[in-house]
């Protein structure tokens, strides 16, 4: 049984197709994050999974129970809203416990939950204020004390932390997560943060134009970005794209961009396909931080660049450097001294590298 | 030398600022005392005017001071003078505003506010254009709709009473109404409908519960507009009513104007204030909600 199923789902505004096909699973008490760029549809898939908005085709499914018709407040599900939308009206006890009065729960069990979530959540000092009291953490924490007492089945987080300053956004993030780990609800979390993403999620899917572009573990999504928008989505800076052709050798496979001499032996490369690989347009992705300014691995490979540009960012310096007239990003730690304009000994961890179809730009 | 030579033309420019200042800062409130006075100007002459006997007015000026306090005027414009037909006076027409306002503020205001409402979180397909229609009635002029609603209210069989300027005050405010309470509620976040929604409360729960606590500023603006328009109105009054079901307005009118006998100024005077007064108070009560109605919109929740 699947805590929440998504098959086949479309909506569109108009003539603006907004989801297109979309199939999703999330197993009971995971923690799944949609995440993609503002505009990419993963509100409307969150408001949809919610109720709040209409369906064109598909169903969606919670607990193997087709939902698609059922009112919001029937789903089993909570919700915690981008700016909180605590009732302005009400104290915090008021919001906190407004949604079990409407479903006629007895006053018992309200007191119950509501001393029991308050108590959990830190807020039973606040009980009796309104919202405009409380400072920006701890109407998030009401907010989400609203939807704990409720006991859903499913969470919902639309974007929770982005009107958070950048310091209490961390300290919310490891809170949701110790949330998450204490109580093993099954959650869906909408953001646009790669950082909040990866370190919440049991699963991500990164969307983009309506469409999930993969859908893996944090781990995976990293390591084997299944296309190059997950690929430049993923990681910052994103991973090096250079644009080139693989080359068959006697036995070897060679990445080679044209009008230069530069070659990157491939070996050991998990192929989807191997066939037709001569010839191909590619493109080689390489990630920031796998480019080392010594040898750490006996594999490493060696390749001379110019430096060209030099980004100081306290803990780190990110470099830039020209690979055949194409920009290519590496990440060092601050206390290393590269020269600019001079060829400096870079060493490419080719097992962390990536390749895509040119065309296509899927992974190969 | 140099320094103290620097330091005295220093001193003379600061004294120069200092004198262009205080120059400005009397030209500033002569300025507003003249626009002040202007305005209070014809407030004196009714107040004073109300205040003295026919003789007074007739031998003074019209600035002089009264003799005494003498309320006699106030009482007959209030009350008549006791002898039969003839006799026009607002007590009974003061009752039939107060009773046309009442509900038709009440009516409009909520009416506007549901569609407000509605407008911005219950969105619909074409709901722009039921908004655009809505604010057209805004510049509809009243001469306009003189015709049709009057054989709406014949139809209706309601014409000539209360009930039925109730209904025309009440229709014709609407768009204004409406106006006002959609540009507040869209700035209030649609999140808080969703979440109400997802907390089971239904279409009326959610407004009378979440939206209507928090619309107290833009009801006072509303009350405020509709009953200072519902109030003064004259014309819905006097074409849609006339003799016992006329508001106030309409009857002040025919007290001054249609007086056969000699002009009776201090009366006049004591209506024409007395009429206005209601409006006064509800400026001076919710007056300082006005102000802030009118610039806040944002709803921090």
């Amino acid at each position: 049984m699947k805590t929440l199923k998504i098959e086949e789902l479309s909506k569109n505004f108009g003539s603006t197709e907004v989801l297109k096909k979309i199939n999703l699973e999330i197993d009971e008490g995971n923690f799944l994050v949609l995440l993609g760029p503002s505009g990419c549809g993963k509100s409307t898939l969150l408001n949809i999974i919610a109720g709040l908005e209409t369906i064109n085709e598909g169903d969606v499914f919670i607990d193997d129970y087709n939902v698609s018709k059922v009112e919001p407040k029937d789903r089993n599900i909570a919700m915690v809203f981008q700016s909180y939308a605590l009732y302005p009206s009400m104290n915090v006890r008021e919001n906190m416990i407004f949604g079990l009065k409407q479903a006629k729960t007895s006053k018992e069990k309200i007191q119950e939950q509501l001393e029991k979530v308050s108590k959990f959540l830190q807020v039973d000092q606040l009980l009796e204020r309104k919202p405009s009291q409380l400072s920006g953490g701890q109407r998030q924490r009401v907010a989400i004390g609203r939807a704990l007492v409720r006991e859903p089945r499913i969470f919902l987080f639309d974007e929770p932390l982005s009107n958070l300053d950048a310091k209490l956004r961390v300290e919310m993030r490891r809170e949701i997560k110790k949330l998450h780990q204490q109580l093993k609800t099954t959650v869906v979390y909408v953001t646009h943060d790669q950082t909040e993403a990866m370190s919440l999620g049991t699963n991500i899917a990164i969307m983009n134009h309506g469409v999930i572009q993969q859908n893996d573990t944090p781990e995976k999504i990293y390591n084997n970005p299944s296309n190059t928008f997950v690929a430049d989505f993923i990681g910052s800076p994103s991973m090096n794209l250079i644009k080139g052709i693989l080359k068959e050798n006697s036995e070897d496979l060679l990445f080679t961009v044209s009008g230069s001499n530069l070659e990157i032996p491939i070996k050991d490369y998990d192929f989807k396909d191997k066939s037709n690989l001569n010839n191909k347009e590619v493109f080689f992705g390489i990630r920031p931080e796998h480019i080392f300014f010594k040898k750490f691995n006996e594999s490493d490979f060696e390749i001379n660049l110019r430096a060209d540009l030099s980004e100081y960012i306290g803990h780190e310096q990110i470099m830039t450097f020209d690979y055949a007239n194409q920009e290519l990003l590496a990440k060092f730690p601050s206390t290393i001294k590269i020269d600019l304009g001079k060829e400096t000994k870079l060493y490419f961890d080719l097992t962390q590298a990536s390749l895509f179809d040119a065309q296509t730009e899927e992974r190969i | 030398m140099q320094d103290s030579l620097k330091s005295s033309s220093y001193q003379q420019l600061e004294q120069k600022s200092k004198y262009t200042n205080m120059f400005l800062r009397w030209f500033l409130y002569f300025i507003l005392i003249l626009f002040a006075s202007y305005f209070i100007f014809p407030l004196y002459v009714m107040v004073v005017t109300s205040l003295k006997t026919m003789e007074e007015i007739r031998q003074g000026t019209l600035l002089s001071w009264p003799s005494g306090l003498n309320l006699e005027s106030w009482a007959v414009a209030w009350g008549g003078r006791g002898y039969g037909a003839g006799d026009t006076f607002l007590r009974p027409y003061f009752w039939n505003s107060i009773k046309m306002v009442v509900p038709a503020v009440f009516f409009s205001t909520f009416i506007g506010a549901m569609t407000g409402y509605v407008l911005t979180k219950w969105r619909f397909k074409g709901d722009q254009w039921v908004f655009l229609f809505l604010l057209f009635g805004c510049f509809i002029p009243f001469q306009a709709i003189l015709l049709p609603m009057a054989r709406t209210l014949g139809v209706l069989g309601i014409s000539n009473s209360v009930v039925g300027l109730v209904l025309v005050h009440t229709v014709y405010g609407i768009p204004f109404t409406t106006l006002f309470f959609r540009n507040y509620y869209i700035s209030v976040p649609t999140e808080l409908v969703k979440a109400a929604r997802i907390d089971g409360a239904g279409f009326f729960k959610i407004f009378f519960k979440i939206l209507l606590p928090i619309s107290a500023p833009i009801i006072v603006v509303t009350v405020i507009w509709q009953f200072t328009q519902i109030w003064n109105d004259f014309l819905f009054g006097s074409t849609f009513s006339f003799g016992e079901a006329a508001p106030i307005q309409v009857a002040l009118n025919n007290m001054v104007l249609s007086s056969t006998s000699v002009k009776e100024y201090n009366v006049d005077m004591a209506s024409a204030i007395i009429a206005g007064i209601p409006t006064l108070i509800v400026y001076v009560l919710a007056g300082k909600y006005f102000i802030r109605g009118l610039t806040s919109g944002a709803v921090k929740g």
